[in-house]
């Protein structure tokens, strides 16, 4: 059976979900093309529609995109900015992301349950980016949230999985996709997160800021699958420390 | 809306010898301490301390504290200009990728209640005055946004009873029809009037302090409203309160002691944003340009190298902030500072009134030096293999 990613009853075969900011518009299809990416994240506040410079005319036909709601502080700004999105033909999907800090860019988990459960309720794929506690991806799956997107270190920052442990913790209490969304700084960090059972990842400023920008999204896309294909073959277990004997119960057997 | 607001004193009864730290009556005064506490810092600043082990040190930490920001403004800095702006690229590079914002500022008064002696508009300048009415703005607006710019910048001269509040927000709600960003620079006004804007389109309010040193301040500001130092001061903090997304800070280099007011400007954003996290901030990075009357006006020890330096100061002290840079700089520096330091481009510029439409009603506040139209700008960006953005921003 293929080995599909699952969104709001979407199916995609790839588990690379390429950002669409930071890097000249006239590239991304190249970067689209050699990640095999199917799903594309846009900030509706850069779609020009009709004017110069618009994103939405260099995104290739047949990608889903996914516009998501930077620029809001609050779950009301974040409705607001989803259902702009719906009107301008941006289509379901929604990547909730609020901000109350403009130094680190960090979510707020509170506003982020408030959104997605109005969001999910008038029939949006919502794809919540926020901070990993365990209490509020519960909340995020009652709310109705099609994934949850944590962070793996504070955004543009290249930091790879800082939130490691929580990620982990995410990943095994968690039944929807857990999509490791920030912070990932290169192939081999993307590769880890889905060594440990991350169900995609999302990449922006690691692509954005290579030499190579299409080279890079290629990186990232055998990164990605090389780390899926570990986790379904089930990795050794790894010891910390020797395992040969039993040095403390070993008498029981002399 | 009441236009008398802030006002209660009219302009000229505050003259060179009236108490330029004193609120006038119709000020608000909002108790804040954030002026005490980057004053109180700027004042025991010494440029002159800091050796190039202090700006290694600086460059070495992921996040900055004020002090290393003044190590990246001291002289002994300069030797080291080459590394520093190797990490102020990184930085942008890594908070807005190869992303540079386009603009235009549009003045639409340049009627004028202050004594600044070194600017173009000041009250006592014999220059042509105009204000634009309803449709004079609209065919500037148009004529504007044919050029496919989608964010704009209203000014006036600062004079309240030629260009009032209520006159600015209508000229706001008229921007809106064409542009999806509006940002004003007029004269600082108080809290409610500050929402009033807020509520007709404006997200972000600039304010020049030009010098943070308040005795400077004070021989420089003569009379009129702007004469009053913490009003002004505390403009982005009421802007704020009224509801702004963001403000944007500027000290006017040359015409003070530029370390100095550079590193006050750069502590006057930090902690505002401290108190208020999710403001957006912005900086502006003006030198003293000629005006009409007085061609001698120059930003005096602020060159290129030392503007270079205070704008990537201000980068790596927070990374996250927007950056302008000024037609009062050449086309070459402007074509350079961008991606490497600054974020955000005017283009198409003329600081006079009325003249994208037609002919200037009114005189310009200053010279520009990089006079290139959209397009050129537009391709200049490009050429640099950065990405023009027109608008980055959705009004909620």
């Amino acid at each position: 059976m293929e080995d599909q990613l699952v969104l709001g009853g979407h199916a995609f075969s790839s588990r690379f979900i390429l950002g669409s900011g930071k890097y000249s518009l006239d590239l991304i299809e190249a970067a689209v093309h050699n990640a095999g990416a199917q799903i594309i994240t846009l900030a509706l506040r850069r779609a020009n529609a009709g004017g110069a410079a618009n994103i939405l005319d260099y995104i290739p036909q047949g990608v889903t995109l996914l516009p998501n709601t930077s620029g809001a502080r609050n779950a009301d700004e974040a409705v607001r900015i989803a259902r702009l999105a719906r009107a301008c033909g941006c289509g379901d999907f929604v990547k909730i992301e609020i901000m109350r800090d403009s130094k680190y860019l960090l979510p707020d988990n509170y506003e982020t349950i408030r959104a997605t459960e109005i969001l999910a309720d008038e029939g949006f794929v919502v794809m919540p980016y926020m901070f990993p506690d365990l209490n509020v991806a519960r909340d995020l799956v009652s709310a109705g949230a099609a994934c949850i997107m944590p962070l793996g270190a504070p955004i543009g920052t290249n930091k790879g999985l800082a939130t490691r442990e929580f990620i982990k913790i995410l990943i095994d209490e968690i039944d929807l996709p857990v999509i490791v969304d920030a912070g990932i700084g290169r192939p081999s960090q993307a590769c880890e997160a889905m060594e440990m059972g991350a169900a995609a990842v999302m990449a922006n400023t690691a692509i954005a800021t290579a030499g190579n920008i299409p080279d890079m999204a290629e990186a990232f896309k055998k990164a990605i699958e090389a780390g899926r294909a570990a986790y379904l073959a089930g990795l050794g277990r790894v010891r910390e420390t020797a395992a040969a004997s039993s040095p403390l119960t070993g008498f029981l057997h002399d | 809306m009441n236009d008398i607001n802030g006002a209660a004193v009219p302009a000229e009864y505050i003259t060179a010898k009236t108490d330029h730290m004193a609120y006038q009556p119709g000020m608000d005064d909002i108790g804040s301490q954030v002026l005490d506490e980057v004053i109180s810092r700027m004042n025991v600043y010494d440029a002159g301390r800091y050796t190039a082990a202090n700006v290694q040190r600086a460059l070495d930490k992921d996040v900055l504290t004020p002090e290393d920001f003044g190590a990246l403004l001291s002289p002994a800095a300069e030797p080291l200009l080459e590394q520093i702006a190797l990490r102020a690229q990184m930085e942008t590079r890594r908070h807005f990728g190869n992303a540079v914002q386009m603009f235009t500022p549009l003045y639409i008064a340049n009627y004028c209640e202050n004594h600044c002696v070194y600017c173009g508009f000041n009250c006592k300048n014999k220059i042509r005055r105009a204000k634009l009415d309803r449709e004079e703005i609209e065919r500037e607006l148009q004529a504007i946004a044919q050029t496919g710019l989608q964010e704009i910048l209203l000014l006036t001269g600062e004079s309240r009873t030629m260009s009032p509040v209520s006159y600015i927000g209508e000229a706001v709600k008229l921007a809106r029809r064409y542009f999806r960003v509006i940002g004003v620079e007029v004269y600082p006004v108080n809290v409610d009037e500050y929402a009033y804007l807020h509520e007709c389109g404006v997200d972000y309010v600039t304010v020049f302090q030009e010098t943070y040193d308040a005795d400077t301040y004070k021989t420089l500001h003569l009379g009129g409203h702007k004469r009053i130092f913490p009003y002004r001061f505390c403009a982005q903090e009421r802007a704020l309160m009224g509801g702004m997304r963001g403000v944007g800070f500027a000290a006017l280099l040359g015409l003070s002691d530029f370390r100095r007011d550079a590193y006050a400007t750069g502590l006057h954003a930090y902690f505002l944003q401290r108190k208020y996290p999710h403001a957006e901030i912005a900086f502006s990075c003006p030198r003293l340009r000629p005006i009409i009357n007085n061609e001698a006006i120059n930003p005096r020890n602020v060159h290129e190298p030392q503007l270079l330096q205070v704008v990537c100061a201000y980068r790596i002290f927070m990374p996250f902030a927007s950056i302008t840079i000024s037609t009062r700089e050449r086309a070459g520096f402007r074509d350079h500072i961008i991606g490497l330091a600054a974020t955000k481009i005017s283009a198409g510029v003329d600081v006079g009134i009325g003249g994208h439409a037609g002919e200037d009603k009114g005189d310009e506040q200053f010279e520009i030096s990089d006079g290139r139209s959209v397009d050129e700008v537009y391709q200049a960006i490009c050429a640099r293999g950065l990405q023009p953005v027109m608008a980055d921003h959705i009004y909620v």
